[in-house]
């Protein structure tokens, strides 16, 4: 990705910001300003939670330039919790461990970096949610002993 | 007013930690493992283990995910940070601020002070004693303090064994609002060449023996002792103590010289089970601990930065640790979250080039 290009959508790209639209209240992802359900302007940015699920996957064995370090990894559809389906690399996780419908959790991380000299890419992946040894005060969070 | 009363440092504003998180990542490398390819497993490693960044982990993901946690125990909005500064020996960039990907990162752009901080070990607590004083004077109501490392050592050498991956992240804030209040703050600074690392070598250099007594036990004595003196407290008074860990021995050591018992460093002494995470040693260390105090413990923390130097801080839990610790994953949840990799797997994830042995 051209640093411009990757900087303009850094704060979609570093955490996961969205919109929302203030006419029928869906939440949109990436951000494309006019809202797919009722075609009125969505440009209210929107914190989305990063919870979601694995709605499909497959695994990458042959990686493009700058990737390679990462081989094999997943690219996965996510259901976000919200309701947008997007498109991202799963970490933190082996081929053999994922599961379509996984409960998964954003993270910023490294997306590839330019050889020893060029600029480190950021930006949003998922992973397992992290297993709690305490309750949380949020209801929709998991709880594992 | 007490003899050295003037070496202690207060703010004028009560200052204390509003929230606090840590990261560690997942792999984890057996010390048994390197001493089976270096020595034929002649030596007992100096620690059980130690935590490894994966291939898309460095300082600034790890201070991201620390950040996204201290910020969810506060409670506050990321636009409400006047700093976001991060200490570390291993910041991926040499000239490009990590703070500043942190900062846009967890939100708290554009309105705000950001900056890395280089003192060894000693990073993040220096970071902690600026943001201290950004809070104490009014500057700011509040300011996040960073210490993480992927530290890495020569292949075979003996900080191959320790060096290991980490960081935490504390936002320093009004006493008023903290979940543990700072009694005072003591620093203690001496040139002493025990550890370098030359601007564009990969790895850095020690001064073997010379790291002990006069860097290491030296500092951080003396800066433990002077605020203690101060404050008019003595190691009875303190729930729990924690000290930079480079392995397990010098913090058990120098908690004994100071006249601390092992029950009061034990929840804090988590080296054996994710390595030295340099400027997030005793950071992490202090995560644990404040994940498992109770209101009115008193905490000592001290850490240390080769070059050399050390920070001390006496700090008081209040009622607020209860409703505020749980919204964010414990240390101790990081911790447990263990994958086992072998040396191969180590040298392709931290870039290394395996020598011939
Ligand atoms: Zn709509």
């Amino acid at each position: 990705m051209h640093p411009a290009r990757a900087w303009r959508g850094r704060s979609q790209r570093y955490r996961l910001e969205g919109e929302i639209c203030e006419g029928c209240g869906a939440r949109l992802f990436p951000p494309r300003d006019i809202c797919p359900e009722c075609q009125r302007p969505a440009r209210t940015p929107y914190p989305l939670s990063g919870r979601g699920e694995v709605y499909s996957y497959t695994v990458v064995y042959e990686p493009p330039a700058g990737y390679e370090e990462q081989a094999p990894y997943i690219v996965a559809l996510i259901r976000l919790e919200e309701g947008p389906l997007v498109s991202a690399m799963l970490t933190d996780v082996g081929p053999e461990e994922v599961y379509i419908g996984m409960p998964v959790e954003m993270v910023t991380r490294v997306l590839h970096r330019q050889g020893e000299h060029g600029v480190i890419a950021y930006g949003y992946k998922f992973r397992p949610v992290l297993r709690r040894t305490v309750m949380l005060p949020s209801p929709s969070a998991p709880v594992t002993a | 007013m007490y003899e050295n009363g003037h070496r202690i440092m207060k703010p004028s504003r009560p200052v204390g930690i509003v929230g606090y998180g840590a990261y560690v990542p997942r792999y984890r490398l057996p010390g048994v493992e390197i001493s089976r390819l270096w020595t034929g497993g002649a030596e007992p490693p100096p620690v059980r283990e130690k935590a490894v960044p994966g291939p898309d982990e460095d300082v600034v993901t790890m201070s991201i995910e620390a950040a996204r946690n201290a910020l969810a125990r506060a409670g506050i909005a990321a636009n409400r940070l006047r700093a976001v500064w991060v200490g570390s020996e291993s910041h991926p960039y040499a000239v490009k601020p990590s703070a500043t990907i942190v900062a846009e990162a967890i939100g708290a752009t554009p309105h705000v002070q950001a900056g890395d901080w280089e003192f060894a070990c000693k990073a993040g607590t220096e970071a902690m004693q600026a943001a201290i004083g950004f809070v104490g004077s009014g500057m700011a109501d509040y300011a996040m303090a960073i210490g993480a490392d992927t530290a890495q050592g020569r292949p075979g050498d003996a900080l191959e064994y320790t060096a290991g991956a980490g960081g935490a992240a504390f936002i320093l804030g009004p006493a008023e609002e903290s979940l543990a209040i700072l009694e005072g703050s003591l620093s203690y600074v001496t040139d002493t060449p025990d550890f370098w690392r030359r601007a564009h070598a990969r790895y850095p250099e020690h001064g073997g023996r010379f790291t002990g007594e006069p860097a290491y036990f030296h500092h951080i004595v003396e800066a433990a002792r002077q605020l203690m003196e101060a404050l008019g407290t003595r190691p009875e008074d303190y729930t729990y103590a924690v000290f930079h860990q480079p392995n397990v021995k010098f913090p058990q050591k120098a908690a004994k010289m100071l006249g601390f018992r092992p029950e009061q460093i034990q929840t804090g002494l988590l080296v054996d089970e994710i390595g030295n995470t340099y400027a997030g040693s005793c950071l992490i260390g202090l995560t644990a601990i404040l994940d498992e105090a109770r209101p009115g413990d008193r905490i000592l923390a001290v850490s240390f930065g080769s070059g050399a130097g050390s920070d001390a801080f006496s700090l008081v839990v209040t009622e607020a640790i209860r409703e505020r610790r749980d919204r964010a994953p414990r240390t101790r949840d990081y911790i447990a979250r263990r994958v086992v990799i072998d040396y191969a797997t180590y040298a392709r994830y931290r870039g290394k080039i395996v020598l011939d042995t």
